[in-house]
């Protein structure tokens, strides 16, 4: 078994590098920071670190305000809260005028878990994808995280980046190179491709590995920059694969699955099944229990899998 | 500048706004109106700018919170010379820079991209704690609007101008006690706002805002605060210095007709006169 790193502690420690590196970067919580993981940044840096206390609204509207005086701001909090409670402020006072501000969110998804339904961002992909000028990230792991984080800083615009709360396997080594608008084709496959983001991408490897067992050749593609999408890539593959499974922990509108399938369905009309929340809220329980109860595991994907080649072979 | 000098300005602002507005036959005359005084000081005397250089590094800023009282700001901005005054005719026109409300991207001045309200006092604190950590001396000036005070935004974002001490931000309230479906009072009571900000831990400072001495006063007085952020409560008249537009909400969001803008332009060429 792979060692787990939760991808919002790899943002904890990334941001850590940053804070060295860069003194324009600052990071603003809103009395989260212990489960965000930007404490440690607010305890190395303090003079850089802001506190906004539970007021979402004003967290994104500060940090527009920072960033628009030349600062880095790094505004973390749940991804619902960010997303949800401070849509518009992103919208209108960040994304508008294209201030470059990171959106650093974490607790997305319903490996949330015990906290339920309230607390578990299914939509904010969908959000946030369809504002103007907003560059949509959702890394894998660890490292993919890290390397995230470091773009986003370079990057200059507003960026909305997705992390989990739960520890999830390491699948890179700091040979893998993300960057802004690539995807990353883990593993080629002739039958089929998984195309996923976040924590569904280490099960998109794992289904890979079961079905190949069976003689089914399945290639996976890490999609992580979810906007700028990496059109090209995605209609390669298409071409070559002629079936495409999406996965992804978020609802099955507006997200990932919902990307390819508008980029497919000009370029390369290709049969698809998305793996995803079926227009559902989340519910309090264990993470694990809770992909299983959702229909976000391996086992799904190994189903999704079979589906799609039924459809191609019709 | 001296006061009659600011007066005259004033007086010009609103000559720009309704001339702009009569072409544009769209946009915000009354809180654009009241606010004339208010922008003449800040732009003409207060604040440490340079239209040759929007985008000094030093420059004091300026945030419009209440976004939809724009013709002010670019009356005020090509007066100064940030931009053409011709400019002023493309107000709200499409592919012209003048947006209906404040946009940073496309017009030279404008500090921050304002207009869905209650955002306008973040941004400035954001500016602020900025200007603090890299330690610069520039000032931060925020104008909201009353109707706005209904935001909860604003009262967070008060809540941390305070927590962070942040004396280089003031703000100015237009109180001219009207927003679009009637009088403050009657459609959400905020006041007694006075109160409330100094229970948000602000220094307050109340004047006519139409008394040009009087903002010249309360701006060096917020410039002496220290520890806390000033906010000034201008008491003004929606729709000032046009007799038929004063005092009335429904002068909020509506231009006004060729005639009624004649009718305007006169009430305020009179005016000018009366200012040496």
């Amino acid at each position: 078994m792979a060692e787990k790193v939760a991808t919002r502690d790899a943002y904890g420690n990334a941001l850590l590098t940053l804070g060295a590196e860069n003194p324009n970067v600052v990071v603003l919580d809103a009395d989260l920071s212990k489960s965000t993981k930007t404490a440690d940044f607010g305890k190395k840096y303090p003079e850089r670190f802001f506190n906004m206390g539970i007021a979402e609204s004003n967290l994104l509207g500060t940090a527009a305000g920072l960033a628009a005086a030349g600062k880095i701001p790094f505004a973390s909090t749940f991804a619902i809260f960010a997303v949800g409670r401070a849509f518009e402020q992103i919208r209108n006072s960040i994304a508008y005028p294209k201030l470059n501000v990171k959106i650093a969110a974490t607790h997305s998804g319903i490996t949330v878990g015990e906290d339920g339904g309230s607390h578990q961002a299914i939509e904010d992909v969908a959000i946030m994808r369809a504002v103007p000028n907003m560059v949509v990230l959702v890394p894998a792991d660890g490292e993919e995280t890290r390397q995230v984080i470091l773009a986003a800083a370079k990057y200059y615009g507003p960026v909305y980046i997705r992390m989990g709360r739960l520890a999830v396997p390491l699948l890179f080594g700091e040979d893998y190179n993300f960057e802004i608008g690539k995807a990353n084709v883990l593993k080629e496959g002739t039958d089929v491709a998984i195309m996923a983001n976040g924590l569904m991408v280490s099960m998109a490897l794992e289904a890979s590995e079961e079905l190949a067992a069976e003689g089914i050749s399945v290639g996976v593609v890490n999609v992580a920059s979810v906007k700028p999408l990496d059109i090209e890539t995605i209609v390669r593959i298409a071409k070559q694969t002629k079936a495409i499974v999406t996965a992804e922990e978020h609802n099955i509108i507006g997200g990932l699955g919902s990307a390819i399938a508008e980029v497919l369905g000009e370029k390369l009309p290709t049969p698809m099944v998305r793996v995803g929340l079926k227009d559902t809220f989340g519910e309090s329980g264990r993470p694990q229990e809770l992909l299983e109860k959702y229909g976000l595991t391996k086992s799904d994907l190994v189903k999704a899998v079979r589906e799609v080649l039924a459809k191609k072979l019709r | 500048m001296t006061t009659m000098a600011l007066k005259r300005i004033a007086n010009t602002l609103r000559q720009d706004i309704i001339s702009m507005l009569v072409t544009s036959k769209s946009g915000h005359p009354g809180g654009s109106l009241s606010a004339a005084e208010i922008l003449a000081t800040l732009f003409f005397r207060e604040m440490r700018i340079n239209p040759k250089d929007p985008q000094w590094a030093d420059r004091d800023r300026f945030i419009l919170s209440k976004g939809h009282a724009a013709p002010v700001l670019y009356a005020a901005l090509a007066e100064k010379g940030y931009f053409p005054k011709e400019e002023l005719q493309g107000l709200r026109q499409t592919g012209r820079m003048l947006q209906g409300h404040p946009d940073m991207k496309k017009t030279p001045g404008v500090d921050m991209s304002t207009g869905s309200l209650g955002q306008g006092l973040s941004a400035a604190n954001g500016m602020a704690l900025a200007g603090k950590l890299d330690g610069k001396d520039y000032r931060v000036f925020a104008l909201l609007g009353d109707g706005e005070m209904a935001e909860g935004q604003i009262w967070e974002a008060a809540m941390a101008s305070a927590h962070y001490k942040l004396d280089n931000v003031t703000a100015v309230l237009d109180l001219n006690g009207l927003q679009i479906d009637g009088t403050t009072e009657s459609v959400m009571c905020s006041s007694p706002l006075a109160e409330k900000w100094r229970a948000f831990c602000w220094h307050v400072i109340e004047v006519d805002g139409h008394d040009i001495d009087a903002l010249i006063g309360a701006f060096a007085e917020a410039r002496q605060v220290k520890g806390k952020p000033t906010m000034i409560i201008a008491k003004t008249v929606k729709g000032k210095g046009v007799s038929f537009m004063e005092n009335q909400a429904g002068w909020h969001g509506n231009a006004p007709s060729v005639e009624q803008g004649e009718q305007a332009l006169t009430e305020l060429q009179e005016e000018a006169l009366t200012l040496g």
